[in-house]
């Protein structure tokens, strides 16, 4: 016994030597590549070349140490999929086991309510501006989670409906003075047209067609915004939109920024609840059977048609809503507003999150809102952390922070 | 006098066909994939369809459950103590809400959902619940979901997956997931149940339990079943009558006994004898 234990210590060591080896011909190529950049440098002033071997050291120790670390965690991964496919209960996020556990649901849930109730009272306007915005984005990412996590319609023209929603806010409010509070259903319902509207089309498409189609639906409003100027003021855009009031009061600039917030959260809440409820019911599950086998889920008779219809109209809806309320926050908009960047954005949350997962759709949008704006302290770096935050996500946890988890049924026997 | 071909007519009339093939035609492009096929099932029994690779098989399952159009001929479906209906280029869901289910010959689950909620879509068709009343969670939404876990779990019980309930279906053994397709097409409640290959890849074991099994839906559940197989034991054991198939043509038909000495049958699958 003592044999094969040192002979697998033995295998363990030669890995090990292996993955070093590796690494330092990775720090090798990396010192290669950026010998020019760092450690040349002509010094014009004085004519002479300066050599600045210690930057050589530091690329050279810190790709070395990066692509070991690297290694390390790929390896991690792979041994814990090999651990799920052999039917052993991998380890969860430590999210998901909080949540799994009831007796944390009551005190998880009173913290968030003081912490969302005290939030705007507590900090600048400037915060709960850019959380008001946060909120906007979550309910963005569970309108699109319905049609791309739940249906599994990749929708890359989402962005329009949105637009759908604050134009219709801007023009109605501009022409007639229609106020917030009327025009929040209508832009629903035209957001639900257009979505119809879009769906239509691409009824018979799937996967990358469909991508580019509806990548091509939302260029196709954008550019209608810009260029139809006796409609939409073309570039110039719409100002002074008329912010939310409360029964015909109007607020002060502060109080309006509280009152947003507010309203937001109510949406979201308002979103969740429906969203939870859809996705556990039998459109729900018509929706996610379209997004694992379109052929086998008609086979079953479910109407192909109606189910893809209904989730597009449904996620175009409250993109309608968020356009209509994004409208009365900014009290400007104009069509550079809605670009594919925009559309991006919506579904990073959506990836990031956890296709079809609520609470990974909440996060990923607090991440991705929030994080660009406290990382201004890093001015420069700010876009380069966000980017490289993104792909080592990617690689390490490929099904979102939160994996979409399905309801349990208990039966007794 | 009457013909022989009334006389068989007559006989089916009795016999009550639910299923009613007639001069079946499919071509893609030149390829003619099923050439004037004739073929029926009557209610209660166990039919098969045999014949070599290629033969057209599966090409004639996705034109009766309406994955492919077909270019010529007629589908009649006749459900016990429903009117005679030609279903001809009717879309698949309709088809399958008619009462023809089908499993596929590579599996086609949903794999990441749930084993029950495989089986809950099979209900889909014949539940009506839409987004409004999902949303308010109206009563009969609640008592119409109750339902219809109740009526999956039974199936599932009944085809002896319970066990597996909230697993999800990728991450079942090979036999049980086919299983998992018979129950999904199960829920729908079918009067004929179309069985692509259910024995593929499946060991003896197994085989003899699938073998039960689709014996017990045929007497327990009166669901008449038609399945296309490779496996010869469980096909002689289990089937009334036997269709074979070559060349999209149907060669031959009867009973195991008959088929087993058909000359024809023989040529298709061994090819021709080279002394003759």
């Amino acid at each position: 016994m003592g044999g094969l234990r040192l002979k697998k210590f033995r295998i363990q060591l030669m890995i090990k030597v292996q993955e070093i080896k590796k690494s330092f011909l990775v720090s090798l190529w990396f010192m290669f590549l950026t010998f020019p950049i760092m450690v040349i440098r002509v010094n014009s002033i004085e004519k002479v070349v300066e050599w600045r071997w210690k930057n050589m050291l530091i690329v050279g120790i810190g790709s070395f140490l990066l692509s070991f670390v690297w290694r390390y965690m790929l390896k991690k991964k792979e041994a814990g999929e090999k651990r799920a496919e052999t039917g052993e209960s991998g380890k969860t996020f430590l999210i998901q086991r909080i949540l799994e556990e009831r007796r944390f649901y009551i005190p998880l849930v009173t913290g968030l309510t003081i912490i969302a109730v005290a939030f705007p009272f507590t900090f600048s306007m400037y915060q709960t501006s850019i959380m008001t915005t946060a909120l906007m984005y979550i309910v963005l990412g569970l309108g699109l989670n319905i049609v791309v996590g739940l249906a599994g319609l990749l929708d890359l023209g989402y962005v329009a409906f949105y637009a759908v929603g604050a134009y219709s806010y801007a023009l109605l409010n501009y022409h007639f003075g229609l106020g917030f509070w009327s025009v929040l259903p209508i832009g629903a319902v035209l957001g639900f047209i257009f979505g119809v509207l879009l769906g239509f089309p691409v009824l018979r498409l799937r996967g990358d067609y469909l991508a580019i189609v509806t990548l091509g639906f939302g260029e196709i409003i954008r550019l209608v915004l810009e260029n139809w100027n006796e409609f939409s003021f073309g570039p110039s855009g719409i100002a002074n939109i008329d912010r939310p009031g409360f029964f015909g009061i109007q607020f002060s600039l502060q109080a309006a920024s509280i009152y947003l917030y507010f309203l937001m959260i109510g949406l979201v809440i308002f979103t969740i609840i429906v969203v939870n409820r859809l996705q556990n019911s039998r459109i729900g599950r018509a929706w996610i059977a379209l997004r694992e086998d379109e052929t086998a889920c008609q086979a079953m008779g479910i109407d192909k048609t109606k189910t893809k219809l209904r989730a597009f109209a449904l996620g175009a809806t409250w993109a309608g809503m968020v356009g209509v309320i994004f409208a009365a926050k900014t009290t400007f908009i104009n069509p550079a507003s809605f670009t594919f960047l925009e559309s991006a954005m919506i579904l990073s949350i959506v990836v990031l999150g956890g296709m079809g997962s609520i609470l990974g759709v909440i996060i990923g949008a607090l991440i991705l809102i929030l994080l660009p704006e406290y990382l201004r302290a890093f001015s420069d770096y700010r876009m380069l952390i966000f980017g490289a935050i993104m792909v080592i996500m990617m690689v390490f946890r490929p099904q979102g922070i939160i994996a979409n988890i399905r309801r349990t049924y208990k039966f007794d026997e | 006098m009457p013909t022989y071909a009334a006389l068989i007519n007559l006989m089916n009339r009795i016999m009550n066909t639910i299923l009613e093939v007639k001069n079946l035609s499919m071509n893609f492009g030149g390829l003619r994939a099923l050439n004037h096929l004739d073929l029926n099932v009557v209610e209660g029994e166990i039919a098969a369809v045999i014949g070599p690779n290629g033969a057209g098989k599966t090409t004639f399952f996705n034109c009766i459950t309406g994955i492919y159009n077909p270019t010529g001929g007629e589908i009649l479906i006749s459900p016990p103590g429903k009117k005679c209906k030609k279903i001809n280029g009717l879309k698949p869901n309709l088809i399958t809400k008619k009462g023809m289910a089908r499993t596929f010959q590579n599996i086609r689950l949903f794999s990441n959902m749930t084993v029950l909620e495989n089986v809950m879509i099979g209900r889909h068709c014949r539940t009506s619940s839409g987004i409004v009343s999902a949303i308010l969670r109206r009563k009969s939404t609640i008592k119409e979901e109750k339902d219809v876990v109740d009526f999956s779990y039974n199936i599932l019980k009944k085809t002896g997956i319970s066990h597996f309930v909230n697993e999800f279906a990728k991450n079942l053994p090979y036999g049980a997931q086919r299983r998992l397709e018979i129950a999904r097409a199960m829920a729908t409640e079918p009067f004929l149940l179309l069985l692509d290959e259910p024995a593929a890849g499946m060991n003896p074991q197994e085989t003899r339990e699938l073998d039960e099994l689709i014996t017990r839906i045929r007497d327990e559940d009166n669901i008449s079943i038609l399945m296309i197989e490779h496996d010869m034991k469980l096909v002689m054991s289990l089937s009334d009558r036997i269709f074979v198939m070559d060349y999209g043509r149907k060669i031959a038909q009867g009973t195991p006994s008959d088929i087993i000495n058909n000359p024809v049958v023989i040529k298709a699958y061994l090819g021709e004898d080279i002394d003759a």
